[in-house]
């Protein structure tokens, strides 16, 4: 994914650079970058310095509302909940990357097999498909939990292979359109391998739709981490989750609202800012798809 | 047509059939024994024996999966692990919950979220376009549970005006309770719903608004409320057709997360305790369904879009 590779992109998608100029000022790109950016700082601060502890608890200033000692309040066991929402940055960010690593090392390579492989490969790979993207990435979860219980790693295995469906099948009609390039046939004439096109051809005219895939991968991971949370099936305690300081603060909805505002807050930055960040790069690395609606279908 | 008609529910048996087996495999290579489980502890071994014969778990693997699949054949899903009824019947009293909530919110994110799809669309560049297209992101960013949350914090709390959540125990022999019980579920639903929608509806009808032949109706001289009138429907059929069903499909398990908020005793619930206590043929039974149902919903939508769209039927 560097520069290097542009040079050998066909004319036609070639990201010329006054477009990146263009995209540089992408309002969309500026705002999600600094959304998600204040995401990952919490996430990244939190791994050396917190408020408190995550087991202090301040039983004199149960349920306190935002004060000086407590930016964002406490729980019901008097627990820093700032504390708690640097910490669940954290497993956002970790859970969110680790699931779309999953997700595009299944479907990345299962998309491009399709593409280059023979009709009867392609049929078989866009039924498997076809059966995962029917088959929803929470029931998977619960099936996975049931089977080994609620952990960090299920949770990131069971976003990160619903997610490679659709990896998968946005890698294989992007590459397939590649295929059918005057450009590949060329190659294929002058004798280049399978492999060699994929690598000079194929990856360097669709890395920017998987990028941007990545990003939009990433939002759905993040709130498929919280609702597994939620129901009591993800990262387990004491790891703080947002999805989990939801479940508890419902219960004290009623006395304490800010410990239910704040943790949906930052899903919903995290959210907003990642699919920002997608929608500008699109614009930034695909100026056609300004005009062109993109074809992912669903 | 009918070639297609029968190739598509060949399809569909074999991806059910693709499905249940991997759900069913899945499920298998659980590390922990059942009869361990159910029993208390220091049970002799004779105990445990009996308890695993009882559940079928003695035998080979391959003939456990045979029995299952003949069963499921005979429309039978086993019975729970704990309770010994069966799952079939689980289910079954579990719908008068979960399918008026699904299709409520259904039949109300189409009716709310199409006009309002439609004018973000045609009023993009207006100050009201855009608040309305920037309100649907941030329903799609939010997590369902937490508007369910807030929902609840506001009308059921503060306002006092209809149950936080739980189901009358006698079901729908009281109609007003059930409905109002249902209430703030299917509204939450809804809001959920209803953003995504107004995202495809506003992204579909775009597409619509760039075609020639709005173009072409709009120089002819028809407004383009009346262009979009005559021109969008027939075009944009087989797309909305799909967003039904991918609707409808999510509608189905927004109840798992809803229901969970609520506390309704619904299938989403169903399935959510059944996976905590690991009782495996309820999981088994419900994940099946509600794949099935994803599946069958698909079929459909695929079938209806040729139905209404003759370029999509030169396509293998």
């Amino acid at each position: 994914m560097s520069t290097p590779l542009i040079d050998t992109v066909d004319a036609v998608e070639t990201v010329d650079a006054p477009a990146r100029r263009r995209g540089a000022r992408s309002p969309s790109l500026i705002v999600g970058s600094v959304l998600l950016l204040v995401i990952v700082a919490l996430a990244v601060v939190s791994l050396v310095w917190t408020p408190y502890p995550l087991d202090h608890t301040d039983p004199a200033a149960r349920l306190a509302g935002p004060s000086a000692p407590h930016w964002a309040g406490t729980d019901r066991l008097g627990r820093d909940q700032f504390t708690q929402l640097m910490l669940g940055a954290r497993t956002a960010v970790w859970i969110g990357l680790s699931s779309v690593a999953v997700a595009f090392v299944i479907g990345v390579p299962l998309g491009l097999l399709a593409a280059a492989a023979g009709r009867f490969v392609e049929n078989a790979v866009i039924g498997v498909i076809d059966i995962v993207i029917a088959f929803p990435t929470l029931l998977l979860a619960m099936l996975l939990v049931t089977v080994y219980g609620a952990s960090t790693a299920v949770a990131i295995s069971a976003i990160g292979i619903g997610v490679s469906a659709e990896v998968a099948r946005l890698t294989r009609i992007s590459a397939s359109r590649v295929f059918t390039q005057d450009y590949v046939l060329a190659a294929r004439t002058c004798g280049t391998g399978p492999l060699m096109i994929l690598v000079r051809h194929v990856l360097p005219n669709i890395w920017h739709t998987l990028l941007v895939q990545a990003t939009l991968a990433f939002g759905v991971a993040v709130i498929a981490e919280a609702s597994l949370s939620y129901l009591g099936l993800g990262t387990p305690p004491p790891a703080p989750s947002w999805g989990r300081m939801l479940q508890e603060a419902q219960s004290t909805v009623a006395v304490a609202p800010w410990n239910v505002l704040l943790p949906g807050l930052a899903v919903a930055v995290a959210v907003i800012g990642v699919n920002l960040l997608g929608d500008g790069l699109r614009e930034v690395l695909d100026p056609q798809l300004r005009t062109r609606r993109r074809a992912t279908g669903r | 047509m009918l070639g297609y008609l029968v190739r598509r529910v060949a399809w569909l048996l074999g991806s059910l059939f693709v499905a249940g087996s991997a759900v069913f495999f899945l499920l298998r290579v659980l590390p922990g024994d059942p009869a361990v489980t159910l029993l208390a502890v220091g049970s002799s071994p004779d105990q445990l024996a009996a308890v695993r014969h009882r559940l079928g778990t003695d035998r080979p693997l391959l003939v456990q999966y045979g029995h299952w699949f003949g069963d499921l054949l005979a429309g039978n899903l086993g019975a729970s692990l704990f309770t010994r009824t069966p799952v079939l019947d689980q289910i079954a009293g579990r719908l008068p919950v979960t399918v008026p909530l699904a299709l409520s919110a259904f039949v109300l994110s189409l009716l709310v979220a199409v006009p309002i799809g439609v004018f973000a669309a045609v009023r993009r560049h207006g100050a009201l376009g855009l608040a309305v297209s920037t309100l649907a992101q941030l329903g799609i960013a939010l997590p369902v549970f937490w508007v369910g949350i807030v929902v609840v914090w506001l009308v059921a709390v503060r306002w006092r005006v209809l149950p936080p959540g739980g189901f009358p125990r006698t079901g729908w022999q009281d109609p007003a309770a059930a409905v109002q019980s249902l209430v703030l579920p299917v509204a939450t639903l809804t809001i959920a719903q209803g953003s995504v929608l107004v995202r495809y509806v506003r992204s579909a009808t775009l597409d619509v608004l760039s075609q020639e032949y709005v173009r072409t109706a709009r120089s002819l001289g028809y407004s383009l409320p009346r262009a979009l009138l005559r021109h969008g429907p027939r075009n944009g059929a087989a797309t909305v057709v799909q967003i039904l069903g991918i609707l409808l499909a999510s509608s189905l398990l927004g109840t798992v997360v809803i229901e969970s908020v609520f506390a309704l005793p619904g299938l989403g619930s169903l399935l959510l305790t059944s996976v905590k206590a690991r009782d495996l043929p309820v999981v088994q039974g419900t994940v099946f369904a509600m794949t099935a149902t994803v599946l069958v919903v698909g079929l459909v939508v695929d079938v209806v879009q040729r139905l209404v769209d003759p370029r999509l039927r030169g396509q293998a």
